[in-house]
């Protein structure tokens, strides 16, 4: 039985009802995850020494918006021993949309939970230093919402010349 | 949006900083986004004693381009071209990686001659990256020389990818199902006049470097990482080889066929910057070694896939076939659609492991794309490596972790 199969019997076993759900598509594995839950999944498969999924490779979000559960934080672990994936996914609604950080368990967690937060507006509780990251740090609103405008500047032709420029933002004198 | 005036004061930042800043007994400085060393807009904010680093606390997306966000906006072949400008030094990887993507997204077979080129391009693409590497390196260390000297070899590669797709640089040229078109005559001649020239020219940069003793000094025992606090931090690629664990994605979780070419993967032993120049150098030539497999084994045939729902047909086709003639409107004007489902793909970029995360929606374009870049996740570490060393060292580290900032703000 391959690693991957071992790790979702593993966490089967040890969270019975903390996991809704197992997908597979393509080849690959997605165990899908309470959002409570997911320090104690991301513990279980880096510390059993049979499944050693030690590296968190990516850690991103997706916005469903308008459907709930709105969000979803998947994390990708990679095991160096074994050479395989493993996908973790924790469905966030929209209200109230925080999940427990990992980054007691991965330090690297820290800056790609950063990005998620700076993107979705998603809060980790207990990461260190949550603030944005990509944008300014007073801007207002979350990019990658699908919600959020996707922001192209109005072109300024002659007919609009006038109109654009009062609303355009210039350098103070 | 109102103006107000830019501020920033240190109670953001209190938690990163040491008591000691607070009290200024540490100078706190601003290694700005403009700075020859930095190797792009990378601001850092250097919390010093004397010359001593105590923190340092990266600031970054000044390159930040919501590349991510215009994908979604984009059809599958439209959003290609934009992944390019991620990496701008890995622009055939960046191509790779999302075509993979796709390519298991729709359960879309490559045939074998793109598989080879793809392998042969990519190398190419590895070796002028290291070389833009050891350039800047060098530089920031005071091997003026050796700057230009790569750049010479630089546009060989160059060279090569123009043959190819027209474009040096951006040249989107793996595409969805195959490549973009077949690669032209002058293509083997230019590679093997390349696999000649080079393997010299690394002696020439390896006689100026490697054993010289200002080099060594300034790059032994610097930033030294263990293994397992590189795994802990997220490193990944040569950063994580210079100190020990083989771990390659080419030969983990091989793609493209690479399964079937002979090389080797240097290691390092300390885990230190000149480890890592190491095994970047030596990787230059294990590439040399794939290239030459590659190219010896070409197989011929088609260099795209013939499922004429995601690939287009040959323009000669649209005169006298029907279906071709739709197939490529819809193409043009729909774009191909994917089915529900996320996948994740990682190659091995010359930085370490580039990840592709795509979900499909059922339509045209992609619902979320999400690139893990290797400069992102190495960033992250610069100060635990940072940490007492001198602000000269400082650039060696930064040098030495090989970051594209385009790649860590995308």
């Amino acid at each position: 039985m391959d690693v991957v199969d071992q790790a979702v019997e593993a966490l089967r076993a040890q969270m019975r009802d903390a996991i809704p759900a197992v997908e597979s598509f393509r080849g690959e594995t997605t165990v899908v995850v309470r959002r409570e839950a997911i320090g104690q999944a991301c513990r279980i498969l880096r510390d059993d020494p049979s499944l050693s999924f030690n590296l968190l490779a990516a850690l991103t979000a997706v916005d469903y918006w308008p459907e709930e559960p709105r969000f979803a934080v998947v994390y990708e672990l990679y095991s160096i021993g074994h050479q395989a994936f493993l996908r973790l996914r924790a469905p966030l609604s929209g209200s109230g949309a925080e999940i427990p950080s990992i980054e007691s368990i991965f330090p690297n967690a820290n800056w790609h939970e950063r990005e998620v937060f700076d993107m979705f507006g998603i809060t980790f509780t207990g990461n260190s230093d949550l603030r944005r990251i990509l944008m300014p740090f007073d801007w207002v609103g979350h990019p990658l919402r699908k919600d959020y405008p996707l922001g192209y500047e109005e072109v300024q032709f002659s007919f609009n010349h006038e109109e654009i420029d009062r609303r355009k933002p210039y350098a103070r004198e | 949006m109102t103006q107000k005036p830019f501020e920033v004061t240190l109670d953001e930042l209190k938690h990163l900083v040491s008591e000691r800043a607070l009290e200024g007994e540490t100078m706190l400085l601003n290694m700005g986004p403009q700075h020859p060393s930095t190797h792009g807009v990378l601001r850092l904010l250097l919390e010093l004693d004397g010359e001593r680093v105590v923190n340092c606390i990266p600031d970054i997306g000044f390159l930040h381009t919501g590349i991510e966000k215009n994908m979604e906006a984009k059809t599958y072949t439209q959003a290609l071209v934009m992944t390019d400008r991620t990496d701008y030094l890995n622009t055939v990887g960046n191509n790779l990686v999302y075509c993979l993507a796709v390519e298991k997204l729709v359960d879309l077979d490559v045939p074998l001659r793109a598989q080879s080129i793809r392998v042969i391009l990519t190398e190419l693409q590895r070796i002028a990256s290291h070389l833009v590497w050891l350039a800047t390196h060098a530089l920031d260390l005071a091997a003026m020389s050796v700057f230009l000297y790569c750049f010479r070899e630089r546009e060989l590669i160059l060279d090569i990818l123009e043959i190819c797709s027209g474009q040096r640089m951006m040249t989107s040229y793996i595409r969805p199902g195959g490549l973009w078109r077949d690669v032209p005559a002058e293509f083997e001649p230019a590679v093997r006049q390349f696999l000649r020239v080079f393997p010299s020219r690394i002696d020439q940069y390896e006689r100026l470097l490697t054993k010289n003793p200002l080099f060594v000094d300034r790059t032994r025992g610097i930033a030294v990482v263990s293994g397992e606090d590189a795994i802990r931090w997220g490193l990944t690629g040569p950063s994580l080889r210079g100190s020990g664990p083989d771990f390659d994605l080419r030969k983990a979780n091989p793609y493209c066929g690479y399964e079937q070419y002979d090389f080797d993967v240097p290691l390092g032993a300390h885990g230190d910057v000149y480890d890592r120049y190491v095994v970047r150098m030596e990787e230059m030539r294990q590439s040399l070694r794939i290239v030459q497999q590659a190219l010896d084994r070409l197989p011929s045939g088609p260099f795209r896939s013939d499922n004429r729902k995601f690939v287009p047909p040959p323009r000669s086709e649209l005169a006298q076939s029907m279906e071709a003639l739709i197939h490529h409107f819809k193409l043009w004007t729909e774009g191909f659609p994917a089915p529900k489902g996320a996948v994740y793909v990682a190659a091995e970029s010359p930085r370490g492991e580039l990840g592709c995360y795509l979900e499909g929606d059922g339509g045209p374009r992609p619902y979320r794309v999400h690139f893990r870049t290797p400069s992102f996740a190495h960033l992250q570490a610069l100060p635990i490596l940072a940490k007492g060393h001198l602000v000269a060292d400082l650039v060696a580290i930064i040098g030495s972790l090989d970051i594209v900032l385009g790649d860590a703000d995308r």
